[in-house]
């Protein structure tokens, strides 16, 4: 998904000059303006398709790829290869090897995430549940941050670069000043939030004002966040521990840190600054002005800008907002995580997550805190499932994988081979035949 | 890895069309093993050996995997239990080592210094489990002493065994420039370029030569930015093999694939020289043009401290490899025996026994 060009949507700044105006050196007859609108067209909407489509397809993916992971649990599993070498003498025992091994897998994922129920007590019970919320909550800041840019046909891929940067912006804060408590972790996750919106804001000024294209940009921007990290990292007086030579920060002080909710569980205040944040996001996309104007520009730029919306503006705000919401995600990581000093590799795939993450939550943002929920359970079960049952947690990178898979793919395979939606058609027909009448 | 798991996925299909017709065994396999355990062991004793990695991963060609390969050993041979959980990204350190402990083992191995802080919290919180900590002093106040009792640090003082690799290099060099680099600038993996540098520098100034290192000026180097065999790894390769070197040192697992490429697209003769483990027998492709290796003996280490835990002996004491106890040496020439002047030889082995003795003086991080 990440690396598909065709299904972003078109700059909505200056479009004419990039997209429409056809080729001249082109050899066939060069296509006409409008006919390559059409196809601009079409692929917005795969875009749309793919990134606000229906509940089922969700649905429908996570069951088809947990399907999936069981069939490679199976072929991967020892027990089922051996009783796979004499399938013909005795099947019964390659079946009840797959069950036991599939069984088991899954069964330890459960474990792991929702209800540990080997535990001696509630406490120890509820233990797995808690792992899942702190696994989820820079998953639910993340994924809102790249829901609100895909609900503006934005796609946003900078999440990495936007966390590394905001963890840095956080943990500097958080371990050189001092301060008293509530206030030293409130300013470090300003700083935090802050360096995340201005670097998500480059790429948004750079297509607003520029036209280059935000994809192209976020990722370069991602590199650049990777390296001017590392070298912080690696420069005493700068990010790194002094009296170290590793690339690496010193700990969070306890009073930037974000306290556990509960006495001996992970979970942190972080949890809860990322519901706030959910709520947040509906409210500013279903409610607000600035978020019709986000969604406007998502279904459609030009009648966006010509129904007197600032295309931009909305641009540039909502990929400060986006990286906002990514910048809370970075520095919950460093100030309510991993508080014990931090490398290079603090955003630890989330924000490439967070794309899936608000694929799956069809950039809504409720959508988001179920899909990141999920998610944050897949992280945490697949490693007691590795530790208990030996399956690898590759299992877990491809199931997550092929829930992307079976969303984007039948829209653009729809696309790309010009195979009508069902139903469309039909509609398309009575569509006509009413205009010739 | 994914690529491994597709491979794997797709042998195993094939491996099972062909052998499903093979007769039922007589007894009733056992189902309940998992790929954890090791049934067919004969003898068992209450005793469970679990490894985390870093971010890296067991099959990097490098310090997870050698740690792994000496862990599995050992578990296998004490016919105990065992465990493994690789770590995608340090957010994961934590609650692996949490997983782990959940999952009942004795002794647990963390691979890399990354891991040092959650392993010192994990270690803390859990007094009676033993922990292994490769390459880290698990020291993370910077006091000098380790952090937790229960931790038996592993360090390898490389800088002894790169130190011989930089002045047989720096005699084997026709063209007098030899060169280094490595994958990011920790001191794991400068330890090896530093050591590396100020064996030619010894060079220099016992033959009065003037060869010189490029990629590593005794404080700074050529990095390529990660771990990967990838295209920044091959052009910082070519960028040095540009400048007119004959030996090449990469440092920092697979890197040295990238390497190999660069040095076939030069069409030049260039030796390179291996790290951590005989990359001769590791990787027979680079038997041509392998000069030696510069061995950092991790699996065997992290062997000994497993059985030693296994059969109740466990010592909290931290290790440092040396050339003296064996930790740290240099691989034989193999291939390149004949190309290698004897009389260099005996002056590269005669130099380690002047290590050892204390008569030549190598730094790096940890001797200071």
């Amino acid at each position: 998904m990440s690396d598909t060009h065709t299904p972003s949507p078109v700059p909505p700044g200056d479009r004419e000059r990039v997209t429409v105006e056809p080729a001249p050196s082109s050899a066939d007859s060069g296509p006409e303006p409008r006919r390559a609108a059409a196809e601009e067209n079409q692929w917005r909407e795969v875009f749309q398709r793919i990134v606000t489509g229906g509940w089922a397809i969700s649905l429908g993916a996570v069951v088809l790829a947990i399907l999936a992971g069981s069939v490679l649990i199976a072929f991967t599993d020892e027990a089922v290869q051996r009783a796979a070498g004499y399938f013909f003498s005795r099947p019964g025992d390659t079946f009840s090897a797959i069950g036991s091994a599939v069984g088991s897998a899954y069964a330890a994922l459960f474990r792991g995430a929702v209800w540990d129920f080997t535990a001696d007590d509630f406490g120890g019970a509820i233990r797995p549940l808690t792992a899942t919320l702190t696994r989820a909550t820079p998953l639910i800041a993340a994924g809102l941050g790249v829901a609100l840019t895909f609900r503006t046909g934005l796609f946003n891929i900078g999440g990495r670069g936007q966390m590394l940067v905001a963890a840095a912006a956080a943990g500097w804060v958080g371990f050189t000043w001092s301060m008293p408590w509530p206030l030293h972790m409130l300013v470090a996750l300003a700083a935090g939030m802050l360096a995340g919106a201005l670097w998500a804001g480059i790429a948004g000024a750079l297509k607003a004002f520029t036209g280059a294209h935000e994809v192209i940009s976020t990722i370069m921007l991602n590199y650049v966040a990777f390296y001017l990290l590392s070298y912080l990292l690696a420069t005493p007086g700068l990010l790194q521990a002094p009296g170290s030579s590793n690339p690496k920060t010193r700990p969070t002080l306890a009073s930037a840190q974000m306290p556990k909710l509960f006495e001996g569980y992970n979970v942190h205040l972080g949890l809860v600054l990322v519901l706030l944040a959910v709520a947040f996001t509906w409210w500013l996309l279903e409610r607000s002005k600035m978020g019709f104007e986000y969604r406007a520009v998502g279904i459609n730029p030009h009648a966006a800008r010509v129904a007197g919306i600032d295309v931009r503006r909305v641009t540039v705000s909502v990929m400060l907002v986006a990286g906002a919401l990514l910048g809370l995600a970075g520095a919950t990581q460093v100030q309510g995580t991993v508080v014990t000093g931090f490398s290079s590799d603090i955003d630890a795939g989330i924000g490439f997550d967070a794309i899936t993450v608000a694929l799956l939550g069809r950039s809504r943002p409720l959508g988001v805190l179920g899909a990141a929920l999920l998610f944050g359970a897949f992280k945490a079960g697949g490693s007691v499932m590795q530790a208990s049952e030996g399956v690898p947690i590759e299992i877990v990178v491809v199931v997550q994988s092929l829930i992307v898979l079976f969303i984007a793919a039948p829209p653009i395979v729809r696309a790309v081979f010009r195979i009508p939606e069902p139903g469309r058609r039909r509609a398309a027909r009575a569509e006509r035949k009413a205009v010739a009448a | 890895m994914k690529k491994t798991m597709r491979a794997a996925a797709l042998a195993t299909a094939a491996a099972l069309a062909l052998a499903a017709c093979g007769a039922a065994p007589d007894e009733e396999p056992d189902d309940t093993t998992t790929p954890g355990d090791e049934p067919s062991q004969e003898e068992t004793i209450d005793y469970k050996a679990c490894i985390v990695s870093d971010a890296g991963g067991f099959d990097d060609k490098s310090f997870n995997q050698l740690s792994y390969e000496g862990a599995k050993r050992a578990a296998e041979e004490l016919g105990a239990e065992f465990a493994e959980v690789q770590s995608d990204s340090e957010s994961d350190f934590q609650p692996n080592l949490e997983s782990l402990v959940a999952a009942g083992c004795d002794t647990i191995v963390s691979v890399g210094f990354a891991l040092s802080a959650a392993t010192v919290e994990s270690a803390l919180a859990n007094p009676d489990l033993q922990y292994i900590l490769v390459d880290d002093a698990a020291d993370n106040d910077f006091d000098g002493t380790k952090d937790a009792e229960n931790i038996k640090p592993l360090l390898y003082d490389t800088a002894e065994a790169a130190f011989l690799a930089g002045y047989l290099a720096a005699g084997y060099s026709q063209t007098g420039k030899v060169g280094t680099f490595g994958g990011m600038n920790f001191p794991t993996v400068s330890i090896f370029m530093d050591g590396f540098y100020q064996g030619v520098q010894h060079y220099n100034e016992v033959k009065g030569a003037n060869v010189s290192v490029i990629g590593w000026d005794g404080t700074d180097g050529q990095f390529t930015g990660g771990f990967e065999a990838n295209d920044a790894a091959k052009n910082v390769a070519a960028g040095i093999i540009d400048q007119g070197v004959d030996v090449l040192l990469p440092v920092g697992g697979p890197i040295y694939q990238s390497a190999m490429d660069a040095i076939a697209d030069s069409g030049r003769e260039i030796a390179l020289i291996g790290v951590d483990a005989d990359f001769y027998v590791t990787d027979p492709s680079t038997q041509d043009i392998i000069l030696t290796s510069i061995l950092k003996q991790m699996d065997v280490s992290v062997y000994d401290a497993i059985m030693a835990a296994g059969q109740g002996n466990f010592d909290p004491e931290a290790y440092v490899g040396t050339l003296e106890n064996g930790g740290v040496g240099i691989a034989p020439l193999h291939n390149f025996e004949g190309k290698v002047d004897a009389e260099l030889w005996a002056e590269v082995e005669a130099l380690r026994d002047a290590i050892i003795a204390g008569e030549v003086e190598v730094t790096s991080y940890l001797s200071q």
